[in-house]
């Protein structure tokens, strides 16, 4: 038997994702204490990068899943033979 | 002018030609060796070195200026990395086709007129086919024979577009060229076939995937970011090129997003980031240009080395989808490690590579107040961390355990991932060496609170988005219909109906010609066949009587 991975286990996991959480917070607080020179003025809205960097991930996996809908095939479509 | 100087790329393709005849330790020297002598020679290249007569042209096979000198140097750099980490490739012809490959990109870059840039550019065809015509498959034969096809399709549109234009200036000068008849218009597609950009783009995503573990790693660096070269010298600030570059750069990320192939993600990718310089060839103001000219530089590095990564776990593994792999991080340390340091050199995380290159092509989109432009880059580079930073680590080494336990790949591959890492984090931290190559002075500054701040916001909240609709992200056995469907599948179905067409063309000739080959024959068999009229028996009576009548006819007529 394989030894387990520190990875493994469960509680690391969850305690990563409580690291993972807590720098998303504390990211966007130091955003909203230091000044950041915006250029145009949709920057100096709070927590300008978080919010647009999660919307426009959803939204392009939203429209790969449309195009998924379009132009999915197997993959064994092309049908080639490995000779 | 000094024409002592060696050029760098017919060095390298000299020594290519020499290769496969060497063994052994000569064999491992010459392929690290070359690269280094090739990239010293680069940098004795400064302003026309070589010129010569060629039909009532003056031609500058090698010509250096800080442009064409960057992109020479991380070719170089390229071909030894490349060479160091397929050194223990068995295929005799893939490390010189590559050579020759990486020999002709240097050609490119230090081409000071059109025709040399041609000759060079058409021999980094020949080099990338035998690169993956070497893995040998017939899956990937059959993939070059496409990839060849379209470059030589755009090779031919390419060369239409240089003859006209010089038979319009009168001039083979390789300077910038203006949009102002369709001879340069072709010129622009030429370069942007191979730039990868929509819609001939396919052939990228078709094509690198089948090469070998090795083979990808070169074939990820040189004909895209030549075709950078060439269009930053030729097109700088063609607003066309700002949009035909943010469709790269989304196009890149949704078929990335859908892909299945470990390393066609990262042959999506390449277009993304390709599409990145792109823009900022349109930009065309000096910040942006030198932000394309960075973004080539470590990106040719940080895509290697995810390749390496990539290419070390096919290597260990023989497998390549997403779906079959994962949880190799418990066996392959150094592979994951590297991987996860190329995939955020690509998301330009601070103290990566990524960070102090991409990030000038978004500032000149900001200084120039193209609000669009910088939102859609903006998105672009979240998208990047999404489809590739945290994608293809999360789905080769992580996920679910696929129980696999390869170890890591032997020594020499090791140690090239290492070095190319390393070269990213370099980068990142120490920046000014890399600026110092740009073709314009740099005053830009990426260390700023703000700007690593912002940056940080932007790529954890993609994180976050990764993990929170990782559920739609599942891979599956699929792939996604790209435009090589129109040649695999629509023209293959138009061949075919007009081979069909033109048997039946054919069939009905002949039936035609049958049909009246055998009505000839009956007449001719009626009239002279066994029993017709001709063919007759006559009596000898008969006969001597109408010979007697013959005769006194012709008596009568005689004597009238």
């Amino acid at each position: 038997m394989q030894k387990t991975h520190w990875l493994d286990e469960p509680r690391h996991v969850k305690l990563l994702w409580r690291l993972f959480l807590g720098a998303l917070v504390l990211i966007v607080a130091i955003g909203a204490l230091l000044p950041l020179h915006p250029y145009f003025g949709i920057e100096a809205v709070f927590g300008f990068y978080s919010w647009f960097g999660f919307v426009a991930c959803a939204a392009m996996i939203v429209v790969a899943k449309g195009f998924a809908l379009l132009l999915k095939r197997p993959d064994t479509y092309y049908r080639e033979r490995d000779d | 002018m000094t024409d002592s100087v060696l050029h760098p790329g017919l060095v390298l393709i000299a020594g290519a030609l020499v290769l496969p005849w060497l063994r052994g330790h000569l064999r491992t020297a010459a392929v690290l060796l070359l690269p280094l002598l090739a990239l010293s020679l680069v940098w004795q290249v400064d302003g026309a070195v070589w010129q010569v007569r060629f039909l009532d042209y003056t031609l500058t096979p090698l010509q250096g200026d800080k442009l064409s000198r960057l992109f020479a140097t991380v070719f170089a750099l390229m071909a030894a990395g490349g060479g160091w980490f397929a050194l223990r490739q068995k295929s005799r012809v893939e490390l010189p086709a590559a050579f020759v490959y990486a020999g002709s990109a240097i050609g490119v870059a230090l081409a000071g007129d059109l025709v040399t840039m041609f000759v060079f550019w058409e021999l980094m065809v020949v080099g990338s086919t035998l690169v993956l015509w070497s893995n040998g498959s017939g899956k990937s034969y059959r993939a070059s024979l496409r990839y060849l096809m379209i470059h030589l399709l755009g090779g031919m549109i390419l060369f239409a577009g240089i003859t006209g234009h010089i038979a319009q200036t009168g001039s083979v000068d390789f300077t910038r060229i203006a949009l102002d008849s369709p001879a340069q218009w072709l010129i622009l597609i030429g370069f942007l076939v191979n730039a990868g950009a929509p819609p001939l783009s396919a052939w990228l995503p078709d094509a690198y995937p089948e090469a070998s573990w090795s083979g990808a790693v070169f074939l990820s660096a040189f004909t895209t970011k030549a075709a950078v070269y060439v269009l930053m010298r030729g097109f700088p600030g063609t607003e066309l090129l700002i949009w035909i570059g943010l469709l790269m750069v989304f196009y890149g990320i949704v078929y990335a997003l859908l892909e299945n192939d470990m390393r066609r993600i990262l042959a999506y990718s390449i277009v993304n980031q390709v599409g990145f310089m792109v823009a900022g060839i349109g930009i065309g103001t000096e910040m942006a240009l030198n932000g394309a000219a960075a973004h080539a530089f470590t990106h040719i590095i940080y895509k290697a080395l995810l390749l390496m990564s990539a290419g070390s776990v096919l290597y260990m593994t023989q497998r390549r989808k997403c779906s079959e792999l994962g949880g190799l991080f418990h066996s392959m340390p150094v592979s994951t490690i590297c991987g996860i340091i190329g995939a955020l050199a690509i998301s330009s995380f601070p103290l990566t590579s990524g960070f102090v290159s991409k990030s000038m092509i978004s500032q000149a989109a900001a200084d120039g107040h193209l609000l669009t432009v910088w939102l859609l880059l903006t998105a672009g580079s979240a998208g990047v961390f999404l489809h590739a930073g945290i994608k293809f680590p999360w789905f080769v080494f992580f996920q679910k355990d696929s129980g696999l336990r390869p170890s890591d790949p032997p020594a020499s591959m090791r140690w090239a991932m290492i070095f190319f890492a390393f070269l990213c984090i370099a980068i990142g931290i120490w920046a000014e060496p890399l600026y110092a190559l740009l073709p314009y002075a740099v005053t830009y500054v990426p260390y700023t609170w703000a700007h690593v701040v912002t940056q940080l916001q932007l790529l954890l909240f993609s994180g976050l988005a990764f993990f929170a609709l990782l559920p739609y992200l599942q891979r599956t056995l699929t792939i996604t219909l790209d435009t090589d469907w129109v040649w695999r599948k629509v023209l293959r179905a138009v061949a075919t109906l007009i081979a069909r067409i033109m048997g039946a063309v054919q069939a009905m000739i002949r039936r035609g010609a049958q049909r009246a080959s055998s009505s000839v024959l009956t007449l001719v068999d009626s009239q002279y066949g066994v029993d017709s009229s001709f063919a007759r028996t006559w009596s000898i009576r008969g006969m001597a009587l109408w010979v007697l009548v013959l005769l006194l006819c012709y008596l009568l007529l005689y004597y009238t």
